[in-house]
């Protein structure tokens, strides 16, 4: 199964009800299996006129109830910006695939790039937080996918899979649990409510910072707005309440950021040199640190799974007492992770890096990591 | 019987976020009316309210959501369109209205609303036409009159405008209508009607904008530009579409108003093709 | 495809045939509510009986609010135009038996 397809079996296996998509290299596959396998699931497929509607379509078939997603690349995920933004205010779940490629602009269609992953971090603007998580295999784009919507629902948050062209379109083995072994999160309702009660549908509880969802037609009468609101959903121009709502928004991701965050660790124990690789290029990371321990080279790779949060804690972990040799960034943009790395560590990482377009070899991320563990 | 007697409450005021009121509309606008006839037309649909929605985008006219007491969604500039088609898909059983201005709709939402028309999504659009974005302070849009003043055309506007029911009919739009926030009743019916209609229904209702575009234009206040509906609006169900542009300040030409056009189409459900039944 | 016929096109429309001999014309009180008002005399200049006309005192945002108007006590018919056209809320009539 491709990786492409196995997001959108992920999906389905998350409960999917809606998606809404543009077609879009290298990421139609998802939307054009999804065409075929939402109808026979009882949930709705809709090809929309451009990336902003389909970002905001999702967003309001979530407030109305539905697990729901869409799919992209670089070019549409820059239109999906304004809409995350609107997703974020009024605190909407979704899912929103970009499957990587060659850019700036319209860039390399059908190759292979890791450039947008700052852009999935601030993308949209104002000061906000996501979840971004990045599959390095198409068994994993599927896991990830279904845990997407948990978070998404958890948090009542955006959040992004940042895969690339190589995940979305190699083919591997993927094992698909069934029905019942799936456990989802359930959203955090209101309780129903008889009549027209009024609701703080804005109100938390100061612990996970995550307001209960009103779903339109459930008789909440709620109003939810891109405006900046107070706790009953009204806008307001007070700057204390501005403040305060724009600071839970990032701080239900950030103090829930070690409950969220996931790396994938790799020989690293006694590692010498410390690799910092995802999604494609961690695969070539990966070998590279093994053809390293055959040349007695102790390096081993720490593989973010999720990019937002970026896994600060453990990196500041691995270089407590400065006893690394070195770290080592490799990926597929010039340096968007490694100026991340080295806002952890404290100082600039080697690195190896390149605009796009293929995948670097692992005998590159050898003779970079070799060079640095000298 | 004599005079009249102060009330704290209007009749109408359970349909409203009352604690809300007074709105932030100018005095002289005519969205509140609009408003008030969609409220009105809401509950003479015979949906429970539990079962409306209200959509908008970002302007003045998108801030009515926002004092109904109904779900409301007041979005992003331009995208309340299709926010709407995706709660309407999940939920097809809700009465989703779209309440917007005419810069909101058809220019920066302008691709969302033709292919929503064209697909037949089954919404209510309600668009305020006021000629200019009034939010920002009376700039041109894509309906300010050729040659009409705003604070982006100060030598007047050199583009031409849309004329939204000829466009709304091309598209495919399944129910079209023009009214103005003097023709109250007309309005309200008119939403009342589309209520009950399956497919993308199109209101464009006139409304003065004393502060963005009356009083620049030579039109005056608010009142005045309502005596000017009285005085130049015709009634014409029948008119051709192709000839509708409103040119306020032309004191020869009519405004043509009514119910131009409602057509039986199968509305938009993905996953089902219809049968055409008639190829008339 | 067909157009729904002129006329109404399936849409009721506000003006029905009159029969004179049933027709039984109403009498209306005004409720106003002072403080919504902004003064933009779209009731007052509408009322098509003239009923309505501003208040000498000024509400609390210094807008003259419609009140009835010198020997105009029994001329409302609650047509509700007033009220369907008021942007705030701020008058309607009720029916007096």
């Amino acid at each position: 199964m491709s990786g492409d397809h196995a997001c959108a079996e992920g999906s389905l296996a998350a409960g999917l009800g809606f998606f809404a998509g543009y077609p879009i290299t290298p990421s139609t596959e998802i939307a054009e299996h999804l065409a075929i396998r939402l109808s026979q699931v009882g949930g709705t497929f809709a090809q929309m006129e451009d990336e902003l509607g389909s970002m905001a379509a999702i967003v309001g078939a979530s407030v109305a109830g539905a697990r729901s997603m869409t799919a992209t690349s670089g070019p549409g995920f820059s239109l999906m910006m304004e809409n995350v933004g609107l997703a974020v205010m009024m605190e909407v779940p979704c899912v929103v695939v970009n499957v990587q490629r060659g850019s700036p602009s319209t860039g390399l269609p059908t190759a292979v790039g890791q450039a947008d992953v700052m852009q999935a971090r601030w993308g949209s603007h104002g000061d906000y937080a996501i979840v971004a998580y990045s599959p390095a295999s198409p068994q994993e784009f599927f896991d990830l996918t279904l845990r997407a919507f948990d978070t998404a629902d958890t948090y009542r948050v955006p959040v992004f899979l940042m895969a690339d062209e190589v995940v979305g379109h190699m083919t591997e083995r993927v094992v698909i649990p069934p029905a019942s072994r799936i456990t989802r999160v359930q959203r955090k309702r209101l309780p129903r409510l008889k009549g027209n009660g009024r609701f703080l549908s804005f109100h938390t509880n100061g612990k996970d910072l995550v307001p209960a969802l009103a779903h339109a037609g459930e008789g909440y009468r709620a109003h939810f707005t891109s405006l900046t609101h107070d706790e009953r959903g009204y806008p307001t121009n007070s700057p204390d309440v501005h403040d305060r709502l724009v600071r839970r928004l990032v701080n239900k991701i950030k103090l829930n950021a070690g409950r969220i965050v996931e790396a994938e660790e790799y020989r690293l124990k006694d590692a010498e040199v410390v690799v910092v690789a995802y999604g494609c290029m961690s695969r070539s990371a990966r070998r590279a640190v093994d053809m390293a321990r055959e040349k007695g080279i102790r390096a081993g790779l720490l593989r973010p799974v999720t990019l937002w949060p970026f896994p600060e804690s453990r990196l500041r972990e691995l270089d407590k007492g400065k006893k690394k040799k070195a770290f080592v960034v490799a990926e597929l943009n010039l340096g968007q992770m490694a100026r991340e790395v080295e806002r952890c560590i404290g100082r600039p990482p080697a690195t190896l890096t390149h605009a796009g377009g293929k995948v670097l070899e692992p005998e590159a991320v050898l003779e970079v990591l070799a060079e640095a563990g000298r | 019987m004599s005079k009249e007697t102060v009330v704290a409450r209007h009749p109408l005021d359970e349909l409203f976020r009352a604690d809300r009121f007074p709105h932030i509309l100018c005095p002289g606008c005519g969205i509140g009316a609009a408003m008030h006839c969609l409220a009105q037309a809401m509950t003479e649909s015979g949906i429970p309210l539990d079962r409306h929605v209200c959509v908008s985008g970002i302007g003045c006219s998108s801030r009515v959501p926002g004092y109904l007491n109904v779900d409301s969604y007041h979005t992003t500039h331009g995208r309340s369109i299709p926010f709407a088609t995706g709660l309407a898909l999940v939920r097809p059983d809700l009465e989703v209205t779209v309440f917007a201005g005419d810069g909101d709709l058809f220019a920066i939402g302008g691709n969302h609303f033709i292919h929503a028309a064209r697909r037949n999504v089954d919404l209510n659009v309600i668009c305020i036409n006021n000629f200019n974005y009034g939010m920002t302070g009376g700039q041109a849009g894509p309906t300010t009159p050729f040659g009409a003043k705003a604070t982006t055309a100060p030598f007047g506007n050199w583009e031409r405008p849309f004329n939204l029911p000829y466009l709304a009919s091309a598209v495919g739009a399944v129910f079209v209508a023009r009214w103005t926030t003097l023709h109250v009743r007309q309005l309200k019916e008119a939403v009342r009607s589309v209520m009950k209609k399956k497919g993308f229904a199109f209101i464009e209702v006139l409304s003065p904008c004393p502060t963005g575009f009356g009083r620049p234009n030579g039109i005056g206040d608010g009142l005045e530009e309502m005596e000017l509906y009285r005085e130049r609006c015709v009634v014409d169900h029948k008119a051709s579409l192709p000839d509708m542009d409103i040119d306020l300040r032309d004191k020869k030409r009519p405004i043509v108003l009514g119910n131009f056009l409602n057509l039986d189409r199968p509305h938009y459900q993905p996953g089902k093709i219809p049968q055409e039944t008639s190829h008339g | 495809m067909e157009n729904k016929p002129a006329g109404d096109r399936g849409v009721p429309g506000a003006r029905r045939p009159l029969n004179l001999s049933q027709a039984r014309i109403p009498r209306g009180a005004v409720h106003v509510l002072p403080q919504r008002c902004k003064g933009c005399n779209f009731c007052i200049e509408f009322c098509p009986k003239e009923v309505l006309a501003p208040s000498k005192d000024m509400n609390a945002k210094g807008y003259h609010y419609p009140v009835v108007a010198e020997g105009k006590g029994e001329a409302c018919i609650r047509c509700q135009f007033c009220d369907l056209v008021c942007p705030e809320l701020a008058i309607y009539t009720e029916e007096v038996f």
